[in-house]
């Protein structure tokens, strides 16, 4: 046996899996509450000795670790045109697996810089200005940025001609401050791998030990990256594939949880149509967004203000009196879990409408315009009508006894314009074990691919309090 | 010589995308930085372009026919988002129907363009515009 553990420190629930290199299978899977007010190790402890009562007690021969915990990774960015520099740099944060608070266009005002102090980031993202274009705007924004008090890393990733400058204003004891490419270095190319190798190493190298969560350097090898990115890197290999085994081709991913919901899409997303013009800024192949406002609980509002009380209504089957009352519930308890039908039937409609809203979000859209000789078609953003898999996690999704039915109303009742898919199929991760896989990849592909195709849409017994 | 910069573009719901490829290609020659953007470009799509890339002019291309009614506003717009006096030209089958040349060179004057470039003109015509009015060369 050839046992690796891995570990996900997530804000609620830090999860174990155990897997065995060899035969290329889950041993086992526990989990246990995050504990980081006093400690992360404490919960990490838990968990391990219920997965050892599984195993009774195995050697590991590595073991890898991502995490959320803490807020995970908190961004600020800004950039100069909404559409493009500071598009581009909230894709790279977002991608490297952060979650980004705000994102700031144009010119920083004062304002905009006490508004920072207050959220406090991990890391700040300063763009702006494609290479030997605008620099007049990010030199602006470096120079209030450097008046920020608190203290946080910034990545510099604008407009080149800016970057010397722009580094001699900021760089200090408590802004620590990195150049790197730009992540729009042309209009509408993005480029965004450089950025976020560099958020990465800052990930490492600072916030997790000013986070707390690497006290016993010894027991984890290292906390490696935070989990959205380990899960964007296990979808991406599961849909890529290695030279040995297959991948499924392109895919989506819907990460629906309490606060927020997570899209990623592993795809193209060119137009399908030759007739359809492609515009605006070319995403990445591998995206991910996240919606900040839609989630089953914290942001259940949100949910009702992007789709409307009248279509939860509609779903679940309840009278207004009901689905009003059980939304004022939830929002005074975030763990009310559903108990009867109706609840259920509410919880089921608000995650349809959740995955709905994500979806709409991160897909593209289609523009018909009229002339005289017809209409003509322009395309901005990815194109996904024909990604055929959606792959669904988090609470709501993988308890649920029918996520088909959450996915085929989900992509029921919207626009023609929207790009999103148009007859996907529902694979559900029960057993969490995306995290886990993006990890491992690092490690052993072949294993990681292996076990996801096995795994991935079946069951895995996850253990724990 | 510094390059300047300029952003081009077919107008509109206008598909005609050979002349623009070309006209890429004629500035580029003639040493100027060109971001092309292709066919079916609103206004916003030009003058962000020009905001990123801190462009000096903006070339429209109009073929279809209706370039008048697509670049009505386009001079306030560009004021309104930061590009005060950005060099504007439009060119291509701008004349629709039997109008004289002057009329129609006239209203998009008054809507805020440098320069109007009627059918046929060569590249050439607009490369010593451009000289002129953002290197001084005549
Ligand atoms: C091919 C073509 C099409 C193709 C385009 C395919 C494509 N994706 O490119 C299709 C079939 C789709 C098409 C559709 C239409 N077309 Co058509 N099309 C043509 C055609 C035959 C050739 C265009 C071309 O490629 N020329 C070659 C290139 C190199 O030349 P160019 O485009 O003119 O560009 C040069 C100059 O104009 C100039 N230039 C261009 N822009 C600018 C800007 C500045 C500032 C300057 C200085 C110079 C400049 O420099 C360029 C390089 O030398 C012309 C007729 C013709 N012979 O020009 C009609 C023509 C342009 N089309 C026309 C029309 C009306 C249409 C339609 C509305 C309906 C129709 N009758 O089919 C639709 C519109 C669709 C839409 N939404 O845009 C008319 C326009 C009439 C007008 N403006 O008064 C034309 C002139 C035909 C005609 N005589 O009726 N068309």
């Amino acid at each position: 046996m050839q046992a690796v553990l891995l570990i996900d420190f997530g804000s609620t629930f830090t999860k174990l899996t155990a897997v065995d290199l060899e035969e290329r299978r889950i041993l086992a899977a526990a989990q246990s509450f995050t504990t980081v007010e006093s400690d992360v190790m404490q919960g990490f402890n838990c968990a391990l000795e219920i997965l050892q009562e599984q195993l009774g007690g195995v050697e590991f021969i590595k073991r890898l670790a991502c995490s959320s915990a803490a807020g995970g990774l908190r961004m600020v960015a800004s950039g100069l045109v909404p559409s493009l520099t500071a598009k581009a740099a909230k894709l790279a944060a977002f991608g490297a697996g952060a979650k980004v608070i705000k994102t700031f266009s144009y010119e920083l005002t004062d304002e905009d810089i006490d508004v920072i102090d207050d959220i406090a980031p991990d890391i700040f993202l300063l763009t702006g200005g494609t290479d030997g274009g605008n620099v007049k705007v990010i030199q602006h924004n470096a120079g209030l940025i450097a008046t920020a008090k608190k203290p946080f890393p910034i990545v510099i990733a604008g407009n080149r001609s800016a970057a010397k400058v722009c580094h001699e204003v900021i760089a200090s004891d408590i802004h620590p401050t990195y150049i790197t490419e730009n992540v729009m270095p042309e209009l509408n190319r993005l480029n965004i791998a450089p950025a976020q190798a560099v958020i990465r190493e800052i990930f490492l190298d600072r916030i997790v030990s000013a986070k707390g969560l690497s006290h016993e350097k010894a027991l984890i090898e290292g906390i490696i990256m935070p989990t959205p990115a380990s899960v964007l890197a296990a979808l991406s290999l599961l849909s890529k594939g290695t030279e040995k085994t297959e991948g499924i081709g392109e895919i989506m991913c819907a990460d629906l949880g309490g606060a927020t919901t997570d899209v990623y899409s592993i795809a193209k997303g060119y137009p399908l149509n030759p007739s359809v013009m492609l515009s605006g800024l070319r995403e990445p192949f591998e995206k991910r967004s996240v919606e900040g406002d839609i989630g089953m609980r914290y942001s259940a509002k949100g949910i009702v203000d992007a789709q409307g009380l009248e279509e939860i209504i509609n779903i679940s089957g309840l009278s207004k009196e009901e689905a009003e009352n059980y939304l004022s519930e939830i929002s005074k308890d975030k763990s009310r879990l559903p108990s009867d039908n109706k609840t259920k039937a509410m919880d089921f409609a608000l995650a349809a409408l959740a995955i709905r809203t994500a979806l709409i979000r991160h897909a593209g859209e289609l523009e018909r315009i009229y002339t005289p000789s017809g209409a003509v078609y322009k395309q901005q953003g990815k194109d996904l009508t024909g990604i055929d898999k959606i792959i669904l996690t988090g609470g709501a999704l993988v308890h649920s006894d029918n996520p088909q039915a959450i996915l085929d109303i989900a992509i029921s009742n919207i626009e023609e314009s929207s790009l999103v898919p148009r007859n996907p199929k529902a694979i559900v991760d029960r057993g969490y074990i995306l995290s886990a896989m993006g990890l491992l990849s690092t490690y052993d592909e072949e294993s990681a691919i292996n076990i996801m195709k096995q795994y991935i849409g079946g069951h895995v017994d996850r253990t724990g309090q | 010589m510094e390059k300047k910069t300029i952003v081009i573009g077919v107008i509109g719901a206008d598909v005609h995308a050979v002349g623009i490829q070309i006209l890429y290609y004629a500035f580029s020659e003639a040493g100027f930085n060109v971001v092309n953007l292709g066919v079916m470009v609103s206004q916003e799509e030009y003058i962000e372009a020009a905001i990123e890339s801190n462009a000096e002019a903006i070339v429209v291309s109009s073929l279809y026919g209706h370039g008048e009614l697509d670049c009505q506003g386009f001079r306030e717009k560009c004021e309104e988002a930061g590009l005060e006096g950005i060099l504007l030209y439009v060119g291509g089958n701008i004349v629709v129907g039997k109008q004289p040349f002057e009329d129609v060179e006239k209203r998009f004057k008054a809507m805020g363009f440098d320069r109007v470039f009627g059918p046929g003109t060569a590249p050439e015509t607009t490369i010593d515009a451009l000289k002129e009015d953002l290197l001084g060369i005549k």
